[in-house]
């Protein structure tokens, strides 16, 4: 057996390792390449035969080192230009996880992609130049992160190198950010100094910054907690689809099946179906093959009931007692994705969950500047990569959860009805792009600083 | 200013799920979706291991239920007899519906022609499309993965095509949440790819864990092979040995079972699944980059064969 099989014996069995889903954000220029070049490549997730192709069309390019931005440049487009159009998915995995990267362009003109990859992620790792600090596009990120919910947020400090390993530049970036970020609502930050292309604190601890304490980017990768108490949170289950074989071996199965997309469902539980509002209780749950008596957020199950009531795909089963109100007016912060602007007055799809309904948008209140959170009332229109605030009318009643409650429940796209063309990501409720008086803040006469 | 981490053991929690589950209900939740959504769904299956686990996820999805989705193979007439015999097998075991759309019968009317270097693969864009429009199938399940290729990187799970079957990369629709949007116009249709998360190792392990059949050429076998573009290719009427090439008796496997012509075998001694598992797991090539030649073509060759309408 060679030395490589023997290193990677151990993945032969990671039946028990958890999957954490990830973003990145930040520009070429902060290293965010040779970051996520270096973890794929240090975690031995850069196999031969594309570094040879990554070697031979840099050659190709003219270029003396091998590009590593090349790894996650997909498109003919991107390879041309030397940019990144799309969001790019990368997987990688070490003995303790699985990984799956949402590798997000940072420019200004995409934020929806940041915001999409951003939309599963449970971790947004932003990136700074150390030589820079916090930048206009630091705080897009941490605003992206923020109004998204991603639960963890690492601040990687990249070119460490550049300023002498010097701990207060570190420090002060930190502190700048940290605060900045934990405004928005970021509920963990996590600052790691690094240098990409040296290698410190990325795979392995830093000899250069002693004074450093914390984890490595990927040692913080591994051991983040990606699961909580489900019982504590709000139970959700849109129902996908009616299971009903109406086999000579299944007469009278009727199964309802989905995936719980918040909480815990257990049976027994007494539980109301919106938005009729009809209550039954559960009598099993079949999760793929086996019959349990409890089951979690993101398994995908078949919950069965014991009355016959009518319940179809697009409705929400939620433990009684604990259920979403319905309403047919949504208040919401939007991101716009398509390259056609969204109009007051417009009529929309809206998907939420597993139900798409007619709509029609009321209000565009408010447009956001994510450099500096400053609020634009009455745009009248949203264009491709802005945010704003949106009321829209639905033509049914949605059980709708505040997107900062429920991320899955809370949010929804707009969708033109004439071509399908996705126009809008919709979290609702409040959010930091809420309207709201700005104080002024005047100069106290009297006062000697 | 140090921030200071509580380290957790990864699986901590009673609510963690392991990346293989995480990954099952993923995929079940995308064929449910489409079952929810569509009017005529069909799985494209070729008796590899990307679309049996495919079919297995569907069958564990609407379980009890039948599987409420036809099955569409594009035959390159090139394909490995153990493969075919196993699609056979499958779809008479579950009741399923097949359609197979043949590349020999449109050569032989003369709709295609052979390729000068006996390559198949390429030729399959025409029958799929064409099978799609003749029976008015709105959403198209293929195995297809990110991790495959990097065009394939920025594929979305949900990926539209226009009546010609275009893959046009800069007008997919952003992929937000785990909310999926199937809208299209009557002629358009979604291409679905329930496996876009999984890794090739993700994909043994399923198999392993779910004790699921494959075809025998997945394991350690003797086989007469020959060499060409440094891959080993099985002899056949399709093409190969050319009167330079030799012919040699080797135990091999293949690590993906696609047209004759362009699937080359890996020298292997792993006959059960955990050796193969150990093999891929110390492989420091990627599953194409290994057993391809038709990814090697060019730097954009997937690309451009997307936008054309192959899977």
């Amino acid at each position: 057996m060679s030395t490589s099989t023997e290193q990677f014996a151990e993945f032969a069995d990671v039946s028990a390792t958890t999957l954490l889903r990830f973003a990145t954000a930040g520009s070429v220029d902060d290293g965010k390449s040779t970051l996520v070049g270096r973890l794929l490549h240090d975690s031995k997730s850069v196999l031969t035969d594309q570094l040879e192709a990554v070697e031979a069309a840099s050659l190709k390019r003219g270029q003396e080192a091998p590009d590593l931005a090349l790894l996650t440049d997909g498109l003919r487009a991107e390879r041309e230009q030397g940019i990144t159009i799309d969001v790019a998915y990368r997987y990688f995995a070490t003995a303790r996880r699985r990984f799956i990267l949402a590798d997000t362009p940072g420019h200004v003109q995409y934020t929806r992609n940041m915001v999409t990859g951003a939309s599963t992620a449970e971790l947004a790792v932003v990136l700074v130049d150390a030589r820079n600090g916090v930048v206009e596009q630091t705080r897009r990120h941490a605003a992206v992160a923020a109004l998204l919910r991603v639960p963890h947020v690492v601040l990687a400090v990249n070119k460490m190198d550049l300023v002498e390993y010097a701990e207060p530049v570190f420090a002060a970036i930190a502190e700048e950010f940290t605060t900045y970020a934990s405004e928005l609502g970021v509920p963990e930050i996590t600052a790691i100094p690094i240098s990409a292309l040296a290698g410190d604190n990325v795979v392995e601890p830093s000899a250069n910054m002693d004074w450093y304490g914390g984890p490595t980017v990927l040692e913080h990768l591994e051991t983040v907690p990606v699961s909580h108490d489900l019982t504590a949170c709000h139970a959700r289950f849109p129902v996908q689809y009616v299971i009903r074989p109406q086999t000579a071996e299944h007469p009278d199965y009727r199964g309802y099946a989905g995936q719980i997309a918040a909480g815990a469902f257990r049976v027994g539980e007494e539980i109301t179906v919106l938005p009729s509002g009809r209550t039954s209780t559960i009598t099993g749950i079949d999760a793929l093959g086996e019959s349990v008596d409890i089951a979690w957020a993101p398994q995908s199950v078949t919950i069965r009931l014991a009355d016959d009531i009518d319940i179809s795909r697009g409705d929400l089963l939620a433990p009684v007692g604990d259920a979403p109100t319905t309403s047919q007016d949504v208040e919401a912060t939007v991101c716009h994705v398509a390259d056609q602007p969204l109009a007051v007055g417009q009529r929309v799809l809206l998907k939420h969950t597993t139900r798409t309904v007619k709509a029609i948008v009321k209000e565009i209140p408010s447009r956001l500047t994510l450099d500096d959170l400053s609020q634009h009332p009455n745009p009248g229109q949203l264009v491709a990569n802005d945010i704003g605030r949106v009321v829209v009318r639905t033509a049914e009643p949605l059980a709708l959860d505040a997107y900062a409650d429920s991320r899955r429940t809370g949010s929804f796209l707009l969708i033109d009805p004439a071509d399908g063309t996705t126009l809008a990501a919709g979290m609702a409720g409040e959010s930091f792009a809420t309207t709201k008086a700005v104080a002024v803040v005047e100069d106290e006469e009297g006062w000697d600083f | 200013m140090t921030t200071v981490v509580n380290v957790h053991e990864a699986t901590d929690s009673p609510f963690a799920l392991s990346h293989l589950d995480s990954l099952e209900s993923e995929a079940v939740h995308i064929f449910r979706e489409v079952a929810g959504e569509f009017e005529r769904p069909v799985i494209l299956f070729s008796g590899g291991k990307d679309s049996i686990v495919m079919l297995h996820l569907a069958l564990k999805a609407f379980a009890p239920a039948p599987v409420p989705f036809t099955l569409l193979h594009v035959d390159t007439g090139h394909n490995f007899p153990e493969v075919l015999d196993y699609r056979d097998r499958a779809v008479a075991r579950h009741g399923l519906r097949l359609h197979v759309a043949s590349v020999q019968d449109y050569i032989d009317a003369g709709k295609l022609r052979e390729r000068p270097d006996g390559t198949r693969n390429p030729l399959q864009t025409v029958p799929l499309t064409e099978a799609i429009q003749q029976h008015r199938f709105d959403a198209v399940f293929g195995g297809g993965r990110r991790d495959e290729e990097k065009a394939r990187a920025k594929e979305r799970v949900f990926s539209l095509r226009d009546e010609f079957s275009q893959w046009d990369p800069r007008r997919q629709r952003p992929e937000l949440w785990q909310l999926y949007n199937g809208r299209h116009a009557p002629g358009e249709h979604v291409r679905v790819f329930p496996l876009s998360n999984w890794t090739e190792l993700d994909v043994w392990q399923y198999i392993a864990r779910e004790g699921i059949e494959l075809p025998e050429i997945y394991f350690a076998h003797e086989r007469e092979v020959f060499a060409r573009n440094g891959m080993w290719l099985t002899a056949g009427e399709w093409g190969g040995p050319k009167d330079t090439e030799t012919v040699e008796k080797r135990l091999i496997r293949y690590r993906t079972v696609g047209d004759m012509s362009c699937t080359g075998a890996v020298d292997s001694d792993a006959t059960t699944l955990d050796a193969v598992i150990a093999e891929i797991a110390a492989s420091r090539l990627t599953e194409r980059g290994a057993t391809r030649a038709d990814d090697k073509m060019s730097e954009a060759a997937m690309e451009d064969r997307k936008r054309e309408g192959y899977f």
